[in-house]
């Protein structure tokens, strides 16, 4: 038995054994502080990788294009922050292409180098720092929400000309299902029994080492 | 249930913010990093209260101009035209798609407001050191955390707008100084609830006491 502090609430509890496929909440505000995963990691690393390839085709493929009175116009997601760039929008351009492009493409880049390493335990210290750094760019992917965006601009725009989907439009659509199924099917208690600690110590026995003193610097 | 219940910063223990190892500090004063991920320990996040607050106050001084400067201007046939971001919720209403309007209302107008009014409740209840309904506040905290990323939509709806309907001389649609404002907004709200920490919810004055500086 592990004994932790709950993240939200610091009550101090010991976890429980979990079933395959079980989870433990905390007794006082109900955070979940640990699943117990059917199947670790490998299915997490099949859909990154699924995301990879549609990340690319999303952000290659034109989203939409528009025609009228006889001519054709069409946007990628790039496409969009280059021209609030070209129109003196500077950071807000900075600020969509962060969400929209640098973010996600971040977060698919840290999880499938975390998730590749972890394949052969003990695995390296940086494993820890890249998933740190999957975590912080998180919030800030949202293919969801700009999904939402270029439909509500398509109709705006329907108003005025025609519009079409295109190929990257559905890509977004593929991104926005695959990115909550990395997040839901992923346990990072896995990624942390594999990884070597920093203080030097290689794997310890599970629960032989509950409070540890930690090192003061690095 | 609460009287016999001891969290982590009472028993001396801290507990990592990146891979949740509990571990006990050399010294208490500076907890050090964790030995397992070597994230920097911290009982509770650094400076919460005033981050929170600076970020806080920040994004309501950003919320005026973002929502009385033009986010669009369009140019059609030598006439152009401004609207704001609330102009653009009445057009998407006048033009029939009510549902739409609604979604971008409530994204645009009342989640930065809420988010605005739950920080700022939240860290009034912290600083005056009640402990009722903190099971309540945490959840408000979650929401916070969970909704506060939609408010990016008119963003994204300005950028791809501007970015397709570029078809001089007959009609061009320019960004506003307004969308720069309120994705100011988004990013201040974004970052201020992460550098709050619910835990402080939870802490009785006693525990506070010297543990979140």
């Amino acid at each position: 038995m592990e004994t932790v502090a709950c993240p939200d609430c610091d009550l101090l509890q010991r976890l429980p054994e979990l079933p395959p496929g079980g989870k433990a909440r905390c007794p006082r505000c109900g955070q979940t502080l640990a699943t117990e995963p059917t199947d670790p990691l490998d299915r997490t690393l099949a859909l990154t990788l699924t995301a990879a390839i549609v990340f690319i085709v999303a952000n290659t493929a034109p989203l939409m294009g528009l025609s009228a009175v006889g001519r054709y116009a069409s946007t990628t997601i790039i496409g969009g922050a280059y021209q609030m760039w070209v129109q003196g929008q500077e950071v807000t351009a900075v600020i969509v292409a962060l969400c929209a492009v640098i973010a996600p493409a971040s977060y698919i880049l840290f999880m499938l180098a975390v998730l590749l390493a972890v394949r052969r335990p003990p695995a390296p210290q940086w494993v820890g720092e890249m998933l740190r750094w999957a975590h912080s760019v998180q919030p800030w992917s949202m293919n969801e929400v700009m999904l939402l965006g270029i439909l509500v601009a398509l109709i705006k725009i329907a108003e005025l000309a025609t519009v079409d989907a295109g190929v990257g439009m559905y890509a977004v659509g593929g991104l926005v299902v695959l990115f909550p199924a990395i997040m839901v099917t992923f346990h990072p208690r896995e990624v942390w029994k594999r990884v070597k600690w920093a203080d030097g110590e290689l794997l310890p026995p599970s629960g032989a080492r509950q409070a540890t003193r930690t090192q003061v610097g690095r | 249930m609460t009287a016999t219940a001891l969290t982590a910063a009472q028993a001396g223990l801290v507990s990592c913010e990146t891979c949740a190892l509990l571990s006990q500090p050399a010294d208490a004063a500076e907890p050090g990093y964790c030995p397992r991920c070597g994230g920097e320990l911290a009982w509770r996040r650094h400076r919460s209260i005033q981050y929170t607050w600076a970020l806080v106050i920040a994004a309501a001084i950003c919320y005026i101009p973002a929502n009385v400067l033009p986010v669009l201007t369009t140019n059609a046939l030598g006439s152009s035209d401004s609207d704001t971001i609330m102009g653009g919720v009445v057009f998407l209403y006048t033009s029939g798609s009510w549902p739409l309007a609604l979604i971008v209302l409530i994204a645009s107008v009342m989640v930065p407001l809420g988010k605005l009014v739950a920080l700022s409740y939240l860290l009034i209840t912290v600083q005056r050191g009640s402990l009722g309904s903190s099971r309540e506040r945490t959840r408000l905290y979650r929401m916070v955390e969970l909704v506060g990323r939609w408010s990016m939509l008119d963003v994204f709806v300005d950028t791809f707008t501007v970015a397709l309907v570029q078809l001089q001389p007959l009609m061009s649609v320019e960004p506003g100084p307004g969308v720069l404002f309120f994705a100011a907004v988004v990013v201040l709200t974004m970052i201020a609830a992460e550098s709050f920490d619910p835990r402080l919810v939870w802490d009785s004055g006693a525990t506070r006491e010297g543990r979140h500086g």
